[in-house]
C-alpha cells in the first residue's frame, strides 16, 4: 500500500500530500513531514547523501508494514532523495492518511524515526569553505526517538 | 558471498564492493569482522571499533552474532544518518 521512492530529482509535497485523498470519501487526515537541508548557522554548503539502493526500498516498506499493523492507515508516501542537497532543500518527505488524525500523527512520527535510525543513508557535511567535513555522526538523540516504537517499548 | 562497504565504512577499506570467500571456519558476522582485519591496514581501520559498524545480511540489518550461511550479500556500513 506505502509508496516509497529513492531519488535525486526534488519532490511536489502538496501533490503527494494531496494524492493520497485525492478521489476517496474515507480518508479524514493526512500528515505530511517534510525535512529540509539547513545551513547550519551559515557553516554549511551541501550534504552529500549515500544510500544502500535495494536495502532503502526494502526497509521503509518493512517499517511502512509495521506502522500499518500498528494503526489503521488509509495510505502512505515515503520519499528521500540522495546525491547533493544544498540548504534550503527538500530531502526527505513522510504523508500518511488515515481515517482520524491521531493515527497520521503517530504512523508519521514513527515513520520518520525509523528512517533515522534504520533506512540505510548517510550524511556528509560540505563546509561553506570548501572543506568537506567528513561523515555526520548519528545521534543518540534518534536511537531514543526510534526505540519508543519497538515492540518492548509498548 | 558478495561484500558492500558504504560510507567512511567503504573510504576506510578502499573499495564500495568486492567478492569474498572466508575460510569456513567463518560462521558469523563477527567472525568475517575478526578474518576482514587481517586483509590488510584499511580493513583493520574500517573494523578498528567493530561496535561502531553496522551489517546487513541480504539487505537486513543483523548483529553480529548473525549466522552467514548461505548469504548471498553482506554489508558494513556506519551507524545511519538518513532523515
Amino acid at each position: 500500500m506505502a509508496r516509497v521512492r529513492v531519488q535525486r530529482e526534488d519532490f511536489d509535497p502538496g501533490a503527494e500530500g494531496e494524492a493520497l485523498a485525492r478521489g476517496r470519501t474515507d480518508v479524514g487526515a493526512v500528515v505530511s513531514f517534510i525535512g529540509y537541508c539547513r545551513d547550519e548557522g551559515g557553516s554549511l554548503a551541501a550534504l552529500e547523501l549515500e544510500h544502500y539502493p535495494g536495502m532503502v526500498e526494502e526497509e521503509v516498506a518493512r517499517a511502512t508494514s509495521e506502522a500499518e499493523a500498528r494503526w489503521p492507515l488509509l495510505g502512505a508516501t515515503v520519499i528521500h532523495r540522495y546525491g547533493r542537497i544544498t540548504p534550503g532543500e527538500r530531502i526527505v518527505l513522510v504523508a500518511v492518511a488515515a481515517a482520524h488524525r491521531g493515527a497520521a500523527f503517530a504512523a508519521a512520527e514513527m515513520l520518520m524515526d525509523y528512517l533515522k535510525t534504520r533506512a540505510p543513508f548517510w550524511k556528509r557535511a560540505i563546509r561553506s569553505d570548501g572543506v568537506v567535513e567528513g561523515w555526520i555522526e548519528a545521534k543518540q538523540e534518534d536511537d531514543r526517538s526510534a526505540a519508543r516504537w519497538s515492540a518492548s517499548a509498548d | 558471498m558478495k561484500a558492500l562497504y558504504f560510507a567512511w565504512v567503504r573510504e576506510r577499506v578502499g573499495t564500495a564492493e568486492e567478492e569474498l570467500n572466508p575460510p569456513s571456519t567463518v560462521k558469523t558476522v563477527g567472525d568475517l569482522i575478526a578474518w576482514l582485519r587481517e586483509r590488510g591496514e584499511g580493513y583493520a581501520h574500517a573494523f578498528d571499533k567493530p561496535a561502531a559498524v553496522r551489517a546487513a545480511l541480504d539487505r537486513v540489518h543483523v548483529r553480529s552474532d548473525a549466522s552467514i550461511a548461505g548469504v548471498k550479500e553482506v554489508a558494513f556500513f556506519p551507524p545511519m544518518t538518513g532523515g
